[in-house]
C-alpha cells in the first residue's frame, strides 16, 4: 500500500477518533498536544487502525509503554541513554533531535506525531502476511 | 435509589451482542426535571442505559475479572425523544475487544423506531492506568448488575 494511501486513511481515523478537522491533521501534528488526544483516545485510534488496515496491534506496540518502571531506562524522570536507544529502536524514522535535548518522560508524547502513526502502519502493512 | 437504567436483558450472546429493555414510567422523578410539564428521558440517561447494557457485555467477556469503565462516548446521535409509557430497547455489539478495553456500536429504539446511535469505548482500567492503585475488589460489577445477567440466564429454566 502506497504511503499516500496510508496517510489518507490515517487522517480519516484521526478525524473520527478525535473529532478534529481534516486541516488540523498534518504530518508533524503532535497527537496529544496539537490534536488534543487523551489516554483513552490512543486505544480508540489503535482499534480504528486495526479495522481500517486489517492489522493487529499489540499492547504497547504503537506507543512504547512501561519504560518508566525500568530504572535502567528512566532515572529522575529522564530517559537514560539506554532508554533513548530502545525508544529509537521502537520508533524508527522518528526525529529525536529535539527530544534528546531534554529527554524528560513527560516530553515523550511530543514524539508521537501523525507521521509516527503513518510510519507504524507502513511497517505493519509491509510485514503483514 | 438504585443506579440501574435497564430492566432486563432479552438477548445476550457472550463476546458479541446484548439487548436490554427499559420500561419508562411517569413515576420516575428524573423525567420531570428537564422540561416542566413535558416529561422525557434525558439523553444522558439513554447513554447510561446503553453503557450499562454494553458494560455488562464487555465485563462478561472476561468473566467480570476486569474493572470495566466507560471511558469515552465516541459518538451519540439522537433521532427522537422518549416519553413515559414507552419501552426502550438497547442493542449493543462489540466491535473490538482486547486486554486493554473494548469498543461498542449500539442502537436504541422504541417500538422499532430509531431513538439513537451510540458508540462507546470501555477501558479495563487495571490494564491502562499503570501506576494508579485501585481497590482490589471489582467495584464496577456490583450485585445489582450481575443479578441482571443471572435473571436473564435463569428465565429459560424457570417454569411457573
Amino acid at each position: 500500500m502506497a504511503r499516500e494511501e496510508i496517510y489518507e486513511k490515517v487522517k480519516g481515523v484521526l478525524v473520527d477518533a478525535l473529532g478534529v478537522d481534516e486541516e488540523e491533521v498534518t504530518p508533524t501534528a503532535v497527537i496529544k498536544d496539537d490534536l488534543g488526544a487523551e489516554s483513552i483516545d490512543f486505544l480508540d485510534i489503535s482499534f480504528r487502525l486495526e479495522k481500517a488496515f486489517g492489522i493487529k496491534i499489540g499492547k504497547g506496540e504503537m506507543m512504547p509503554e512501561n519504560l518508566a518502571s525500568d530504572p535502567t531506562k528512566v532515572q529522575n524522570g529522564m530517559l537514560t541513554p539506554v532508554g533513548i536507544s530502545e525508544l529509537k529502536e521502537r520508533m524508527p524514522r522518528t526525529d529525536f533531535s529535539e527530544f534528546e535535548k531534554d529527554p524528560k518522560v513527560d516530553n515523550m508524547s511530543k514524539l508521537f506525531t501523525v507521521d509516527t502513526i503513518v510510519n507504524f502502519v507502513e511497517s505493519k502493512v509491509g510485514t503483514a502476511v | 435509589m438504585r443506579w440501574i437504567w435497564i430492566d432486563k436483558f432479552v438477548e445476550f450472546t457472550p463476546r458479541k451482542s446484548a439487548t436490554a429493555i427499559k420500561n419508562v414510567s411517569l413515576a420516575e422523578e428524573h423525567l420531570h426535571d428537564l422540561y416542566p410539564a413535558f416529561p422525557i428521558v434525558p439523553h444522558s440517561l439513554i447513554i447510561e442505559g446503553m453503557a450499562q447494557t454494553a458494560g455488562i457485555l464487555v465485563g462478561e467477556a472476561r468473566n467480570f475479572e476486569e474493572k470495566v469503565i466507560l471511558a469515552k462516548v465516541s459518538r451519540a446521535t439522537f433521532h427522537r425523544l422518549v416519553r413515559p409509557g414507552e419501552t426502550i430497547t438497547f442493542s449493543a455489539n462489540i466491535e473490538q475487544l482486547n486486554e486493554q478495553g473494548a469498543s461498542i456500536a449500539g442502537t436504541v429504539k422504541v417500538s422499532g423506531e430509531p431513538v439513537a446511535d451510540i458508540e462507546l469505548m470501555f477501558s479495563h482500567i487495571d490494564q491502562n492506568m499503570a501506576g494508579l492503585e485501585f481497590p482490589e475488589h471489582n467495584f464496577v460489577f456490583t450485585e445489582q448488575f450481575t443479578e441482571l445477567l443471572k435473571t436473564y440466564r435463569m428465565n429459560g429454566t424457570i417454569t411457573l
